[in-house]
């Protein structure tokens, strides 16, 4: 059991180490991101054996996902560290009273990083990556739930960081409560809705800012993908397994990007499940438990809460085609598909979140939007069509944290497009330099000379200075001369002036 | 058309079925068009250009805002405003190519700016058009449907809005809910896809927290104590004509980047003085109570709280110029305080009047002690020539924006985003700024179907493992050696 009785002092001493401005040098930012890649680089090994222990996560998958990508983004954000450090001048308009104008980014200060237990590492260093190379102090709090990996985290990484100014702390609830009580300049929270709108309540006591990384049923539309009918069947495989992957191969569905279920005609059906059965025994194997080509689900608790998904209903039990078996002692659910589950269903109504994909035939695939837009904006939405109207429908229709035409989760490991959602699926945006920016606040600076200013600037007011004014504010140069040499007129009045204080030239 | 003025009681049934209505109409894609956009944003500056006169009285009847001010700093900053969203609301609508690197080779990919959907904008009393009227360019331009809530301490104006509006812009998809704590309440309660609040901390929070209840994103423009610094090396009739051009100028003090206070040396203060005197009376005469030019404390509330801050015992002796009052006509004069105690009233609330405590230090560089001792404020103000003190300023002095040599201007930068940070609030806008704060950045990737790297999907394999590791982290010649099985 841990005992936090000394986190509040502990918080106080990091930000009164931030007060010293350490944590602002280039030299030092620079060197927590390097540290940072050592750690990884030197702990792989480590870091695989304990995604294996906690999600069965196989270690190519946990690379793919986890190490590789820390890597890339480290290896951009030590590369563009000085870049994104600049300032960035803001153009001036022509009348420019001022000498310069500029964006200067800061640090916010004492950061908090709640991280979730699906990508222990990806979703605890990304964004600790951003506030470092930002300047901040981090607490970070692992999930609990994925134990071995909070505990590399918690007991290996410290030894490679500035443990004044990074602080990562293990445990459940009740230390999220109570960091919650302490004080920060920024939270970031990655996790369910529910547990965003606490993280959210409790930040509004201080004006705190938050990103919500939260997630939904994201969809993805399969249409048929004719272009020459020769090759349609080479991309229909292509298709079918990114989805697949996209679903089983990705922490076995426990993923905020994950496809939930997928949109297809009707008529489309009997084409479609032969070929997701032979492309799932291939991909996965005959024993995907034994070969962890597919990840466990991570406790009793998630294992029974998908289990009731299927057999709470009998409508959605009958509507299982493919897969449907569970073992609890190893927490291993097989892949699992089904068609056209009650839309009212459990199964269709909550974030899965799991290997179960529900196909839902439509009529014609255009229904799609329809049936889209009328739910809640998800994280992501994967359209998986050649027909440009029906892409520009999704593209202008449909709203989502982003949109993959093509292709499921790939969206993670670009590192120029913003990672966020919007809506019920949260609000803030992070990766490459969107980490940065997430955690810096972008001052305004601006700088004047003492050249005189005009003299209209200053009351006491008249009409003539207030026509000098309106001209200068239209940037109308003619019209502030014709007003200076009295030959321009005015069709105002001051009101509430005494006569006495019109300008003598009216 | 008609007014959209509620005239029944505005509770939380009336707002409901009002975000309904607008959430229809939104979904409906009506906003979503540049004609739309277009349209509304040159109904607004039509709006503008044709009641100058009334909105210069109504700012008169709330505020005895002067016409220069009323003109200048309301009037004739929203209709550049609407000038400028007009002028670039095309490029601000296209999206953002951007690169894609060899992870998702091949691929195009862009950020497509989205509307957010319906949503909330609060207002405040002291600047009541501009405030009300700037962020609904960014809300429009971005292609939302909004609802907007004036502040009632500014009365005639809010129904002037409610009025004007009503008959310039498409009801369907605008609104204006006047009222006060109720109406706000019955407001927060809805379900928005962003609320957008300028006003107090206090306020701030419960706007917060009624957020958070949907998970919506909010912007706060809030205020605090913005300190002015002043060295001793500078023009002084300069700094000072800007100090008070800042202060009084604006609103009598009542304006969120007034400068609330000023720091300057032991030495230095009694010139800075002799200064701010001099200029003062040349600016408001030598009655300044019956100036014209002189903004009024907007309401007895605001009178009672401002003369329980002059009335604190530890300024007694403290007051240099002013302190005169006349409570018949809400007004108070120019008053400035000299070595005013750090654990007054005064200094531990942000004034939002007519009053300049001056704080005096040893050295100067004292001062951002003394600012950093406080919660950081929405502007910062330095007056110096002295380059090193400038960059120590902008490089230790957190605030939601800086000016050297100067107070406010950078109000009127749109190519500066404004807002706060800390206890001065979350987000920024201006310029492209509200466009942005209204919307959302959806990331859009395009995928071939070709190139399919199978070292994406399992069955898992060593080889794959090599691939990957030199398709992320080594470069062509990594990429090659791996391919040929060399690493």
């Amino acid at each position: 059991m841990e005992n936090y009785s000394s986190l509040e002092r502990d918080v106080r001493d990091m930000r009164a180490y931030f007060g010293t401005g350490k944590t602002k040098e280039a030299t030092w930012r620079e060197s927590q991101l390097k540290a940072l890649r050592k750690f990884l680089l030197e702990n792989e090994d480590h870091i695989f054996k304990a995604l294996n222990n906690d999600l069965g996560k196989h270690q190519v998958e946990a690379f793919r996902d986890e190490v590789g990508t820390l890597v890339k983004t480290l290896n951009l954000a030590i590369k563009s560290l000085k870049q994104w450090m600049a300032g960035k001048e803001a153009k001036l308009p022509r009348i420019a009273l001022l000498s310069s104008a500029e964006i200067v980014p800061e640090p916010l200060g004492l950061v908090l990083i709640f991280s979730s237990w699906n990508f222990p590492f990806g979703l605890s260093l990304e964004p600790l990556i951003g506030a470092v190379a930002a300047g901040n102090s981090v607490v970070l709090k692992p999930s609990e739930m994925s134990p071995a990996c909070s505990s590399l985290l918690t007991s290996v990484l410290p030894s490679y960081l500035d443990s004044n100014a990074i602080m990562i702390i293990q445990g459940g609830p009740s230390l999220g409560e109570l960091l919650l009580k302490q004080t920060w300049d920024k939270i970031f929270f990655t996790g369910s809705a529910r547990v965003g709108k606490i993280v959210m309540s409790a930040a509004a006591e201080n004006l705190t800012p938050v990103s919500l990384e939260l997630g939904g049923k994201c969809p993805a539309l399969l249409d048929s993908l004719t272009s020459s009918w020769d090759r349609e069947v080479l991309l229909l495989k292509v298709a079918v397994k990114r989805i697949l992957v996209a679903k089983y191969g990705a922490c076995a569905g426990q993923a905020c990007i994950a496809i939930d279920y997928v949109l297809v005609e009707n008529s489309f059906i009997s084409t479609l499940l032969p070929l997701l059965k032979v492309w799932i025994k291939k991909m996965f194997g005959e024993n995907p438990k034994g070969s962890n080509s597919i990840a466990r689900i991570v406790n009793k608790q998630h294992f029974l809460r998908l289990k009731s998904l299927i057999n709470d209903d009998p409508k959605v039990k009958e509507s299982v085609v493919i897969g449907g078996s569970f073992d609890e002692d190893n927490l291993f659910i097989e892949p699992t598909i089904l068609v056209d589950p009650p839309l009212d269903s459990a199964i269709m109504t909550e974030e899965i979140f799991g290997p179960l994909l529900p196909i839902i035939t439509v009529e014609k695939i255009e229904d799609s939007v329809g049936f889209i837009k009328s739910r809640p904006k998800p994280l992501a939405i994967y359209a998986f069509t050649k027909n440009k109207s029906l892409q520009k429908r999704m593209l202008d229709e449909t709203s989502s944290g982003s949109l993959v035409f093509n292709d499921a989760i790939l969206q993670y490991v670009a590192d120029t497009l913003p990672f966020g959602g919007v809506g019920e699926s949260g609000f803030g945006k992070y990766h490459g330099k969107f980490s940065f920016d997430t955690f810096s606040h972008h001052k305004a600076v601006a700088r004047r000379s003492y050249y005189t200013d005009f003299w209209f600037r200053f009351p006491p007011w008249t009409l003539n200075k207030l026509q000098l004014l309106e001209v200068a504010y239209n940037l109308d140069y003619i019209g502030m001369l014709l007003v200076i040499l009295g030959l321009k007129g005015s069709k105002r009045r001051l009101i509430n002036q005494d006569e006495k204080l019109h300008d003598k030239q009216f | 058309m008609e007014s959209t003025t509620m005239r029944r009681r505005f509770d939380s049934v009336e707002a409901s079925a009002m975000v309904s209505d607008l959430r229809v109409t939104f979904d409906s894609g009506k906003t979503r068009s540049y004609e739309w956009r277009a349209s509304q944003l040159k109904a607004l500056t039509k709006l503008t250009e044709e009641n100058e006169q009334a909105i210069v009285q109504a700012l008169n009847s709330d505020l005895s805002k002067c016409e220069t001010e009323a003109y200048i700093q309301e009037i004739a900053m929203l209709k550049n405003s609407c000038k400028g969203a007009l002028k670039e609301l095309k490029r601000w609508m296209t999206s953002e190519k951007v690169k894609t690197s060899i992870s998702t080779f091949p691929s195009t990919a862009e950020i497509v700016s989205e509307p957010l959907g319906v949503v909330l904008i609060i207002s405040a009393w002291n600047y009541p058009f501009l405030l009300s009227l700037e962020p609904i360019i960014g809300a429009i331009a971005a292609g939302n449907a909004v609802v907007l809530k004036p502040s009632e301490v500014a009365p005639a104006t809010s129904s002037l809005l409610a009025k004007l509006l009503g008959e310039y812009l498409d009801n369907s998809c605008i609104r204006v809910v006047e009222g006060a704590v109720d109406e706000t309440s019955a407001l927060l309660q809805q379900k928005w896809d962003k609320i957008f609040y300028t006003g107090n901390g206090r306020v701030a929070r419960i706007v917060m927290a009624a957020a958070a209840k949907h998970l919506t994103p909010v912007v706060l423009e809030l205020g605090g104590k913005s300190p002015a610094v002043v060295d001793s090396n500078i023009d002084l009739k300069v700094a000072t004509r800007r100090i008070i051009a800042g202060k009084w100028c604006c609103n009598n003090g009542q304006a969120c980047i007034s400068p609330d206070y000023i720091i300057t040396t032991k030495d230095y203060a009694p010139k800075l003085v002799d200064a701010l005197k001099t200029e003062l009376e040349k600016f408001y005469g030598k009655n300044p109570l019956e100036s014209k030019d002189l903004s009024r404390i907007v309401n007895s509330n605001h009178f009672g709280r401002l003369t329980k801050l002059l009335d604190d015992e530890k300024l007694s002796g403290k007051i240099v110029f002013g302190g005169e009052k006349d409570e018949s006509k809400l007004m108070i004069s120019p008053t400035i305080l000299l070595d005013v105690p750090r654990n007054s009233l005064m200094m531990r609330e942000e004034i939002f009047g007519p009053l300049l405590p001056i704080i005096t230090v040893d050295k100067l560089e004292e001062s951002f002690d003394v600012i950093n001792s406080g919660t950081k404020p929405l502007a910062a103000y330095l007056f110096t020539t002295n380059n090193k003190l400038k960059e120590q300023f902008v490089m230790n002095i957190s605030a939601g924006g800086l000016v050297i040599n100067d107070t406010a201007l950078h109000l009127a930068i749109n190519t500066l985003p404004f807002g706060g940070v800390g206890e001065s609030g979350i987000g920024a806008y201006h310029g492209k700024f509200s466009f942005d704060a209204f919307s959302h950045k959806k990331a859009v990737l395009y995928r071939s179907f070709f190139g399919d790297a199978a070292i994406r999907y399992p069955p898992y394999t060593n080889t794959k493992m090599r691939l990957l590791k030199a398709l992320i982290g080594g470069g062509l010649l990594g990429i090659i050696r791996a391919l040929f099985g060399l690493s």
